[in-house]
């Protein structure tokens, strides 16, 4: 059942008494054949759950690295379809990685929400992530997911206060996605302290795992998050191996250095023992 | 179900036009708009907020504006009386100061010291630097680099305002890429900022706000068309890029069935090129920038750039409630080339010494064959929605004229 390769996955960390390393790549870039060699890499060095970008023309939540590497995949040519069968491919020979999808509603809207669920479920997708669908605008796309099992992965922010958590966290499911900062992808990084509180909080109301993402790039900063949340989301940092390897046209550069600071990030996560 | 009672009750609590509009917008903002909407409920029941408003649209905007009988452009037509709604001449030369006038006032009410907008032919922008620096409050504009190559006159205007241009690189340097990066500016500085929308699109609440705040128009032109002809007109008519100037004169003639509800969009270089701004006439339902709406997109639900001659009608969406006009068929929309509109400009400035936006001329050049067809008995307005100024420049070098 694909919602407990999630709930999995964080109860073997969880018995590990360790935080979960979530990571993000964009599908398509630099290319479909390299994104798909950088999701092994991603796993084989420690990231236990996959973020799978599907780009999208306007993402007003992300910061410059992951528009451009969004342009970058559509310049490929790179479709919704396209995002699945490269998810498809990974589930092929790996069973256990949760894959999340994650992008914003007009593509899948676009395909439409029972057809998306049912080609998400025959991939082995685990769930979504959709930036501009609030709770108050995804009950459709609930109604398409309950049979299939598939986790709508919901957003928190510093500006979500206990009330509106509690919305937040009616129909969410996998785990619960605290933006660390108010801010787009890539900003600057979020002081632990100040959101701690706000994570408690969303833990407490929502009952699921919380992992923290936006502005977490280094080792040092993933530690400092793991001491305070279920899981470390790194997304902009490694995107920028993809970009790194557009420009060299080295494509196998980006697999490589995707994966060594996955161990990074995994070592450092690992030297924070959870209660 | 009885349509005549609900045509001018939307949208419903959700934000919802029928099955446009909505709120599809990241959690961070959530909490915004939600505080947004209620102060707007307390702002409309508060009669010092009227008050305040209804003083400054008077002294320093202008209003009332004239409704003008359009004479020579209803001889030349030989059709039905045609009249001009006149809000070119408003302060700032467009009907956009209406709306930034009662956002503004809404983000003092709410203490916000810093407002963003994003524009596109710079009329929005320079009417939200306007009441910026007429309230004394930061202003950040963020415009497209290719528009802000296109409308220099207006970037001008801006900064002599005190606004700070942003010009915007990112995706493909036009409105729809300003929105997106006002958006990303908005969530970053959720504390003091307000986001001043130019148009009737974007999250529940502000299709329903940017509407009411320019409702004005239609609301003034009924009652001028009452007093001068002592009837309704057949048909009221506007361009339509997001369409706030269009909603703006069409919902208080909602109700008023016999009269004919017509938008013009912008064909570009014709529907069937693929180069237009006809979201309506030559897109699909999808999610943009917070609401549910027609959209220029591709099958694979990637947003297609638009293209007008016209900067204001330069975006690959509509507002919700004109998707929803569409739809339910109170509304028709019609289109019209980059060519006609250009033609139109030098109708309209030749009989009538009034040099229309480019905008506006969209409108101008349908205008005609709706006049025809109500024939000699008929009456009509155009919403002439800004003055064409800022786009001489444009102008000049579409029709190959070295300045």
């Amino acid at each position: 059942m694909p919602t407990s390769r999630i709930t999995d996955t964080f109860a073997r960390a969880s018995g590990e008494s360790r935080a979960v390393l979530v990571s993000y790549l964009m599908a398509g870039d630099p290319d479909l054949e390299t994104s798909y060699a950088a999701m092994c890499a991603l796993r084989d060095n420690g990231a236990d759950i996959i973020e799978l970008g599907a780009p999208f023309t306007d993402p007003m939540a992300d910061g410059a690295s992951i528009q451009k590497a969004g342009l970058r995949a559509l310049a490929n040519k790179t479709t919704l379809a396209d995002t699945l069968a490269l998810a498809a491919r990974f589930r092929a020979e790996d069973q256990t990685t949760p894959v999340i999808i994650m992008g914003y509603a007009n593509p899948v809207f676009c395909m439409r929400y029972a057809e998306f669920a049912k080609a998400a479920h025959a991939a082995g997708v685990d769930g979504t992530i959709l930036v501009d669908l609030p709770p108050e605008e995804d009950g459709e796309l609930r109604e398409a997911y309950a049979q299939y099992d598939l986790s709508v992965i919901r957003l928190a922010t510093p500006t979500t206060h206990e009330n509106r958590m509690k919305k937040v966290a009616e129909g969410a499911s996998g785990f619960l996605y605290f933006v660390a900062v108010t801010g787009v992808t890539g900003a600057g990084s979020a002081d632990p302290q100040a959101i701690a509180g706000n994570i408690e909080m969303a833990k407490r109301v929502s009952g699921l795992p919380v992992c923290v993402g936006f502005g977490v790039k280094t080792g040092a900063q993933a530690a400092e998050m793991a001491k305070i949340a279920d899981g470390v989301v790194v997304g902009s940092a490694f995107v920028e191996h993809a970009e790194k390897a557009h420009e060299s046209g080295d494509f196998a550069s980006a697999p490589r250095g995707m994966g060594a600071l996955a161990k990074e990030l995994s070592s450092a996560i690992r030297t924070i023992t959870k209660p | 179900m009885d349509l005549r009672n609900t045509w001018d009750q939307w949208p419903d609590a959700n934000g919802r036009f029928g099955d446009f509009g909505g709120r599809y917008v990241a959690e961070t903002l959530m909490p915004l708009i939600l505080e947004l909407e209620a102060e707007y409920r307390k702002a409309k029941e508060d009669p010092a907020f009227k008050a305040e408003m209804d003083d400054l649209w008077a002294h320093y905007v202008g209003r009332p504006s004239p409704l003008y009988f359009a004479e020579r452009l209803t001889e030349h037509f030989d059709g039905a009386k045609i009249y001009f709604k006149r809000d070119e001449l408003n302060h700032t030369g467009a009907h956009k100061i209406n709306n930034c006038l009662g956002q503004v006032l809404l983000a003092r009410r709410m203490g916000k010291t810093r407002i963003i907008a994003e524009t596109g032919a710079g009329q929005h922008g320079v009417a939200t630097a306007t009441i910026c620096a007429r309230f004394g409050l930061d202003c950040v504009v963020f415009m497209g680099e290719t528009d802000v190559e296109r409308q220099k006159p207006n970037v001008f205007r801006m900064k002599l305002l005190g606004a700070e241009i942003v010009p915007v690189s990112s995706g493909t340097g036009t409105l729809k890429d300003a929105m997106n990066e006002a958006l990303r500016d908005w969530v970053t500085n959720v504390d003091d900022t307000f986001y001043c929308i130019g148009t009737a699109a974007g999250p529940h609440p502000y299709p329903e706000l940017v509407r009411d705040f320019q409702s004005i128009i239609g609301k003034e032109a009924r009652a001028q068309i009452l007093e001068r002809e002592g009837r309704l007109p057949d048909a009221v008519m506007a361009c339509i890029g997001g369409g706030s100037n269009a909603i703006g004169l069409f919902h208080p003639f909602l109700e008023d069935e016999g009269v004919r509800l017509i938008g013009v969009e912008a064909a570009g270089h014709g529907i069937e090129t693929g180069e237009h701004a006809a979201a309506l006439n030559g897109g699909k339902p999808g999610i943009l920038h917070g609401n549910k709406t027609y959209l220029l997109q591709t099958d694979d639900g990637q947003i297609i750039d638009a293209h007008s001659i016209s900067a204001g009608l330069d975006y690959p969406g509509i507002g919700p409630e004109h998707a929803f006009l569409r739809d339910s068929g109170r509304a028709e929309y019609l289109s019209c080339t980059d060519k006609e509109a250009l033609a139109a400009f030098q109708l309209c400035t030749r009989l009538e010494g009034i040099i229309p936006a480019l905008e506006p001329s969209h409108a101008i050049a349908r205008v005609g064959e709706v006049a025809q067809a109500l024939g000699k008995d008929g009456l009509m307005i155009l919403n002439m929605c800004g003055r064409g100024d800022k786009d001489v420049f444009s102008v000049a070098k579409a029709l190959g004229v070295d300045m």
